[in-house]
């Protein structure tokens, strides 16, 4: 595992080959993903392009959890015996993995149930300090009527939907980068969506729609400028790319294991030291404090002040054998085979009537494929790929607004991760071709 | 038949690519009318129903929406189905294709049911998927509210 790794996005050549999978290796991964083997719909073999919705896990974070619960499970960070120890050492220790894994101090990673989970926890800690808490420290947290916080059209739900909620809870306004027709974030009127009124700018590291990969420089250079924080949603990234928070320059990032490769449950929030410092907590309770009256409480420090309560210790232990099973694989060479994965999903595009809602190469883009089939609706082309064993999603993936502003309703998306091969998207290719005249459409 | 033919009927097929009822309708001043706008969140279908009741009889079903194939014909044929009939027959037409949509993929034991409801039959293969069956109760969802909200049904 390395942390010194700077983002190279998948259409970003390095300054050296770093290598992809072989064909004997990749059967070897694959060998490690017990669902993978199993078949669908009539005896049909399973090919998972669903992977941005939710990875499949490899053999080593199933026994990691089993493991977890068989030797060592016990409360974490309380008592002093010798499973509470055990326990807290895996837990903290998978800690470290996920923070080293993203380029980060591990008293900068907090767990979270998940990235849904940890936008939230920085929403409402801006509503927190809003309403006065956290005192003198949590002053850049709060806002005013007027404050400006900026999002991107592009924006899952998840890093939307909190920011529209902060905003009616404290009257700052929210504004947004529109795309252009490839579904890239628009950065031509950057100075009239950035002013001095930003206070945040949240945005999605790789669209889960198109698998666009957002200009994260050039954003966080124009909140830099003015002040703002900015806050990445980092889930389609960190699966897929070698991913350097502190390089990258973020002030928050979030992620959810299941979706590489770890378990439901767990996720995490990245946040700068001296941000996590100064923000006031969230979720109260247990665990998170250091001493407690009748009449008030004085709290832990970053990262326990944003962990109250039990915390779900087999999941994280999943994920940081997640984090380090990916690391040992190497994300150079991940990103690499999955940049030519990339390549094969697009070649969709030659197939009459079938459109790609996202750009159209494998430039600066992942192997997340969003599609309209003229005259056929996304579930209905989803049935057809399912009835060949194929697993893809249907609908709007938790973006209407991507999709209102490329005038459809629904996409249907396939999408890869590092164990998918190029014969399965050739299989999806050749099922896909077939889907209109299915439903005797030309 | 595979499942796939099965969920696919070429009458569920016809009807999607020519539905009926499609563009909203006025009813005439001295009959009840109800409208509904119902919506699958799951995958952003939606549909505008309007119905026009004339004593207890609907008089007539329109709708705009847009969705996929099983939504699409499910409405269609459902305005088929329940124009001109009184509004208890309509009700036990709705109750037998929720109990058809129930049962993934059996169809139903009583043929007398399965018979009075025509084409909607055909979607007894869409029950096997337990992710469509919502797709075909869109329109009957905007039926049973507009209904509701007509006042037609309080008498």
């Amino acid at each position: 595992m390395t942390t010194t790794d700077t983002v190279r996005p998948a259409g970003t050549p390095g300054s050296h080959d770093p290598g992809t999978l072989g064909a004997a290796e990749l059967a070897a991964v694959r060998a490690d993903f017990p669902l993978l083997g199993r078949t669908v719909r009539g005896g049909r073999p399973l090919v998972y392009l669903d992977s941005a919705a939710t990875s499949q896990k490899p053999n080593v974070v199933l026994e990691a959890e089993v493991d977890f619960y068989e030797q060592r499970n016990a409360a974490v960070h309380r008592g002093a015996h010798q499973l509470a120890e055990e326990a807290t050492e895996a837990f903290e220790d998978a800690r470290a993995a996920v923070a080293g894994f993203v380029g980060a101090d591990t008293d900068e990673i907090v767990w979270t149930p998940g990235a849904t989970a940890a936008l939230n926890l920085v929403a409402y800690a801006f509503s927190n300090a809003t309403a006065g808490r956290g005192g003198a420290a949590a002053e850049r947290f709060r806002l005013a009527p007027g404050d400006e916080i900026v999002v991107t059209e592009a924006e899952h739900h998840a890093n939307l939907v909190p920011w529209q909620e902060l905003c009616a809870r404290t009257g700052a306004v929210l504004r947004w980068f529109g795309v252009d027709d490839e579904g890239r974030i628009d950065l031509a009127d950057a100075d009239r969506v950035i002013t001095d009124r930003t206070r945040v700018v949240a945005f999605g590291h790789v669209s889960n729609v198109t698998g666009a990969v957002a200009p994260v420089a050039e954003l966080v250079a124009a909140a830099r400028r003015v002040g703002a924080l900015t806050v990445l949603d980092a889930c389609q990234s960190v699966p897929h790319l070698p991913v350097d928070l502190h390089a990258l320059g973020v002030d928050f990032a979030a992620f959810s294991a299941h979706k590489m490769l770890g378990p439901t449950g767990v996720g995490a929030l990245y946040g700068r030291r001296e941000l996590l410092e100064a923000m006031p907590p969230v979720t109260t309770g247990g665990s998170m404090v250091e001493v407690v009256t009748m009449a008030e409480t004085t709290y832990a420090p970053p990262p326990q002040r944003f962990e109250a309560g039990t915390q779900m210790v087999a999941q994280a232990v999943g994920m940081g054998v997640a984090a380090q099973w990916l690391g040992e694989l190497g994300m150079d060479r991940v990103a690499r085979h999955e940049r030519e994965l990339a390549a094969e999903l697009v070649r969709i595009g030659e197939i009459p009537g079938v459109r790609i809602v996202g750009p159209a190469d494998a430039h600066d883009r992942l192997a997340v494929v969003s599609f309209v089939v003229d005259g056929v609706h996304a579930h209905d082309v989803g049935q057809v790929l399912d009835d060949r064993g194929i697993a893809v999603r249907v609908g709007h993936h938790c973006a209407q607004p991507l999709h209102r502003r490329f005038g459809v309703a629904a996409t249907a998306r396939a999408s890869a991760s590092v164990y998918t091969t190029a014969e399965e998207i050739a299989a999806f290719r050749e099922a896909l071709a077939g889907v209109r005249a299915f439903f005797g459409v030309d | 038949m595979s499942s796939l033919e099965q969920m696919y009927q070429q009458v569920i097929l016809d009807h999607a690519k020519r539905p009926h009822g499609r563009g909203l309708v006025e009813a005439p001043g001295d009959h009840r009318s109800g409208e509904s706008h119902q919506v699958n969140p799951t995958c952003g279908d939606e549909i505008t129903l309007r119905v026009d009741v004339d004593g207890s009889t609907v008089a007539g079903v329109s709708w705009e929406g847009q969705g996929c194939s099983i939504s699409q014909a499910s409405a269609s044929v459902m305005t088929e189905l329940v124009t001109g009939h009184d509004l208890t027959d309509v009700a036990r037409l709705d109750a037998v294709f929720h109990d058809l949509m129930s049962s993934r993929g059996k169809g139903l034991d009583d043929d007398d049911a399965l018979d009075a409801l025509g084409d909607a039959s055909a979607f007894t293969g869409v029950s096997q998927y337990p992710a469509r069956i919502k797709c075909a109760l869109l329109g009957w969802a905007a039926l049973k509210d507009s209904l509701a909200r007509s006042g037609a049904l309080a008498g």
